[in-house]
């Protein structure tokens, strides 16, 4: 549910980071945050347990440019991973208007990815929004560990299990150390102006239509 | 949905939302947010450090959280809020059922005061905000 203000040239839209607990949400926001400059993003702010998760949401807020002389502002939100926490998650998806699901890599983790996506899409369903027809793009985080003990999922299994039915764009990350975080946030925020644009022209030509 | 506010949408906020400023002796600020968490409008005294977006986007985190405890408790939501601290506090009210008035003030002012003001506009910003809620659903 965008904002679109008039008064202000402004267009306001929420991005959600969804997945598993421990798949990297947050730091893909700490590492944008860490090196975004300060005019063009606000404070990170973070609700979190002693443990490092994510109790509430994490949220980062940035400014993209603009569109039509309209400036984009973005509101990055992260969403707790953990099973138990999904009345929280549910509370973080209103007015979204765009997911980053993140998926993590590690083989152990494949199940729960399966499960956190379709947890998403039950809990988009709830709000009357469909999976296929929101701005949606998937990161496969934790490549790094490719060179570690760590036994991980080859892309192309988890394009099968998340991506063969949505086909929505896919990015390799590793989020710790800032691979392929800023095109993940690019391809999101494109696809997101992108439906914000359609809906503009949509309401000019119903005005026109007036 | 999408919401569209105009800038004529944007004066009659704030005009209501000037009717509690203009009446206080004492520094008082006004925010109207919706509850997804985005920043609406915002009126009189804020502190020029205070980050808004932050506080519009936990604001929406707090009402939420606390409806939850509402429906437990049996409850349909709970419609106030106030956080009271040593020198300044908040108050919270749902405006409606897509947004929130925040109001920040220090401890010249009474909480009463702040209730009674808050009455007096509520169900004016409630129809302004339902108006234009509702031509989001439209287009």
């Amino acid at each position: 549910m965008p904002f679109i203000n008039f008064s202000k040239d402004e267009i306001q839209c929420k991005i959600v980071y969804y997945g598993p607990g421990f798949c990297g949400k947050t730091t893909n926001l700490q590492y944008i945050f860490s090196v975004t400059e300060e005019q063009t993003r606000g404070k990170m702010v973070s609700i979190d347990t002693k443990g490092d998760r994510t109790l509430f949401f994490d949220l980062l807020s940035m400014n993209l440019g603009k569109i039509r002389g309209m400036d984009i502002r973005v509101q990055l939100y992260t969403v707790p991973g953990q099973v138990h926490y999904d009345a929280t998650r549910k509370l973080v998806l209103k007015g979204v208007d765009g997911v980053v699901f993140v998926a993590d890599s590690l083989k152990v983790q494949r199940k729960k990815n399966i499960e956190s996506l379709i947890n998403l899409a039950k809990n988009l369903a709830e709000k009357g929004i469909s999976i296929r027809a929101i701005p949606l793009v998937i990161q496969y985080n934790k490549r790094d560990l490719d060179e570690s003990d760590s036994e991980i999922l080859p892309l192309e299994i988890l394009e099968k299990d998340l991506n063969s039915m949505l086909k929505v764009p896919s990015f390799s990350a590793s989020a710790i150390k800032g691979h392929g975080i800023f095109e993940t946030l690019r391809e999101i925020s494109k696809l997101v102006v992108k439906d914000v644009s359609r809906k503009i022209m949509f309401m000019d030509k119903q005005q026109a239509r007036v | 949905m999408n919401v569209v506010l105009t800038k004529k949408d944007l004066e009659k906020i704030e005009g209501c939302l000037g009717k509690i400023i203009s009446s206080s002796s004492t520094p008082l600020s006004v925010l109207l947010i919706d509850r997804s968490g985005q920043l609406i409008a915002q009126k009189g005294d804020t502190p020029a450090d205070l980050d808004v977006m932050s506080l519009a986007a936990l604001t929406a985190a707090n009402f939420g959280a606390t409806a939850e405890i509402a429906r437990l408790l049996g409850e349909e939501e709970f419609t106030l809020l106030f956080h009271k601290g040593k020198s300044e506090n908040v108050y919270f009210s749902s405006v409606g059922e897509h947004t929130i008035m925040v109001t920040l003030f220090n401890d010249q002012t009474s909480l009463g005061v702040i209730r009674l003001k808050m009455n007096q506009i509520i169900g004016e910003l409630g129809s302004i905000v339902s108006c234009i809620f509702e031509k989001g659903k439209t287009s």
